[in-house]
């Protein structure tokens, strides 16, 4: 059996790993567009501040690690994928024929359409070499203004601020992250950054970027002007799909894939950022593009290759960590509530500490929480276990913050029951 | 077959020694809030609940991680964190449904339960039979897994 996989980031090598696990004497093909070894965008923001090297960005530690599992990496673009024909064809126009196909090339960034975004002092933050270019850009002292506060934006400003930039951020929406944190959650990252000497301006747009010799003028909806030597854009990612015009699988936001991670095309599969799988809190299909939801989506992937769809999977729990400066942020599932919900909280804007708890009768179905660190995960186990939380409900309402009671509590009580 | 670290509830006082231990085998000082063995008090005491990482198969954590920091140590089978690989992006800390992975924001990577390499500190200063450390197919430990299995939703 030749198992193909294009791409080789977080979602191809757990697929490839798991493949492996599953069927010992399979064919493993992996194919990266990429010049470097397999590495993690996550592990950039790391290495923008010098807390490892590049070799520590990479996915798998040591060298031989592919070729040790009996997985045939191979350095190459994938321009097209024929389902009927059973082949991917690559950028040099070599043809790769497979058994089972799996496409987990990624996402890329999302380039707002305004001018001046050709300057060389206009970067992205998504390859290793936008890092490498970043480094000599943002010296000390140097004016940076970032575009776009999602959630990456918000794990890389921190980058910019230990490497002593003056920072200007700039966010269309109405706070910080407001694709994961609410109202008060978004408000008290802000007002931290803003205690750390970052501008922080939401509800504004880039008209424009003018370029100077000397300087480029950031130019806001709003009518202000930020002066920068550096500008960062983190305006969000789509899917990596230009590979697939013409073929005949199902694209929506992204590959829509059923719970079995296949495609609408027999023995094409997708997994990772390109992938529009399914949604644990929704039951509808989402791309979440998180590395949590990407290496699931590479197992199940994988199990179902191999075990011809006998996994199908309840979807994956969207959920998210950041630490921005130091406030640890998080969001797990609906973290906006759900019609006929429930929910409690817990605000302290002066320690900048909130909890908010969604709930659906007694069981939790989704969080945000701002300046806790410690056991975050029972958020995930009692969100996906949906073990009812019976009179431990009322005491997370009384008192969101003891969740890890609450944890031990129910599945205590649970032990005790069964 | 490697051996578990397992905890018993009934057997608990909340006396803390294990706490103690751990932080002391982890970070050379007796300092409870540095311990991967945590003990939840409720009434006042007269229920404590013992808990750290019970090692699993699925390992979450590390299949999550983004830069291989997390690897299984042949002899104990322990999900071990490197210190030098972690970067600290804490997606193991959402990613465990345990909420037995940790953040240290003084070392700036997570710790968790590595079995003190064969030797658990916490075991040895357990004064009762909360903690032991035995072969993974014993009572005990058959007892604990359900309890891990049932948090995590998972069949045994
Ligand atoms: C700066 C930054 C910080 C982040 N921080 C976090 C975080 O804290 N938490 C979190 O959950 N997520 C974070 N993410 C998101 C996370 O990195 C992604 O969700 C994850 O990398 C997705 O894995 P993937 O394998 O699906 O895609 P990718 O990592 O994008 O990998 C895709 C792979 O496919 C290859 N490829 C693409 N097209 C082709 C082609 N046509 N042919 C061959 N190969 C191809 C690429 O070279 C690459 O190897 C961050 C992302 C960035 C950029
Ligand atoms: S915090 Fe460290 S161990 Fe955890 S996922 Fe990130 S790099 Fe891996």
């Amino acid at each position: 059996m030749h198992y193909v996989i294009a791409g080789a980031g977080p979602a191809a090598i757990a697929a490839a790993e798991h493949l492996r696990e599953l069927d010992a004497s399979a064919q493993v093909t992996l194919i990266g567009a990429q010049a470097q070894p397999p590495y993690s965008r996550m592990a950039i923001p790391y290495f923008l501040t010098g807390k490892v090297s590049e070799e520590g960005t990479y996915l798998r530690r040591s060298q031989d690690h592919y070729e040790a599992h009996g997985l045939n990496l191979i350095h190459g673009e994938v321009t097209a994928v024929d389902p009927k024909g059973r082949s991917v064809t690559l950028g040099d126009g070599q043809k790769i024929k497979y058994d089972k196909l799996l496409l987990a090339t990624g996402a890329e960034p999302i380039i707002p359409p305004v001018s001046g975004m050709e300057d060389p002092r206009v970067q992205q933050c998504w390859h290793l070499e936008d890092a490498e270019r970043i480094i000599e850009l943002a010296k000390p002292g140097a004016r940076a203004v970032q575009v776009g506060a999602g959630f990456i934006g918000c794990i890389i400003l921190e980058s910019w601020v230990l490497r002593e930039v003056n920072l200007t951020v700039v966010e269309m929406g109405p706070r910080m992250v407001p694709r994961m944190l609410g109202e008060k959650a978004g408000g008290l990252l802000q007002s931290w950054c803003e205690a750390k000497g970052v501008t922080v301006h939401t509800n504004t747009q880039v008209k424009a970027i003018e370029s100077t010799p000397d300087e480029l003028q950031v130019v806001l909806e709003n009518g202000e002007t930020c002066p920068a030597d550096v500008v960062i854009v983190s305006t969000g990612v789509k899917p990596r799909l230009h590979y697939l015009e013409g073929c005949d699988i199902d694209i929506d936001q992204g590959i829509v894939v059923d719970a079995h991670m296949q495609t609408n095309q027999p023995d094409v599969y997708a997994a990772g950022d390109c992938a529009q799988g399914l949604d644990f809190s929704t039951g509808e299909t989402a791309v979440h593009a998180v590395q949590p939801t990407a290496t699931e989506h590479g197992r199940i992937a994988a199990a179902n290759m191999v075990g011809n769809n006998n996994l199908p999977y309840k979807g994956s729990l969207n959920m998210n960590i950041l630490d921005t400066l130091g406030l640890v942020t998080c969001s797990f599932g609906a973290w906006e509530g759900v019609a006929g919900g429930d929910s409690a909280e817990m605000y302290n804007p002066d320690n900048h500490q909130y909890v908010n708890l969604q709930f659906k009768d007694d069981v939790l179905v989704g969080a945000n929480s701002v300046g806790y660190h410690e056991h975050l995960g029972v958020l995930r186990g009692l969100i996906e276990t949906q073990i009812p939380l019976g009179e431990w409900k009322d005491r997370l309402k009384d008192n969101p913050v003891n969740l890890v009671e609450a944890y031990q509590g129910v599945n205590q009580a649970a032990l005790q029951n069964g | 077959m490697h051996k578990a670290l397992v905890m018993e509830v009934d057997a608990c006082t909340g006396c803390h020694q294990c706490e103690l231990m751990c932080s002391y085998g982890k970070v050379g000082a007796f300092n409870t809030a540095k311990s991967v063995m945590d003990i939840t008090i409720y009434d006042g005491g007269a229920i404590n609940v013992p808990s750290t990482c019970t090692q699993c198969q699925e390992a979450w954590c590390m299949v999550v991680c983004p830069v291989q920091a997390i690897t299984v140590n042949p002899a104990t089978g322990a999900k071990e964190v490197s210190a030098e690989a972690c970067v600290g992006c804490k997606v193991c800390t959402i990613a465990c449904p345990f909420g037995a992975i940790n953040y240290d924001p003084d070392s700036g990577v997570v710790t968790k339960c590595d079995l003190c390499g064969g030797e658990p500190m916490c075991v040895e200063a357990c004064p009762t039979t909360a903690l032991a450390y035995v072969a993974e197919d014993s009572t005990g430990y058959d007892k604990m897994r359900r309890s891990a299995t049932l948090a995590a939703g998972l069949e045994a």
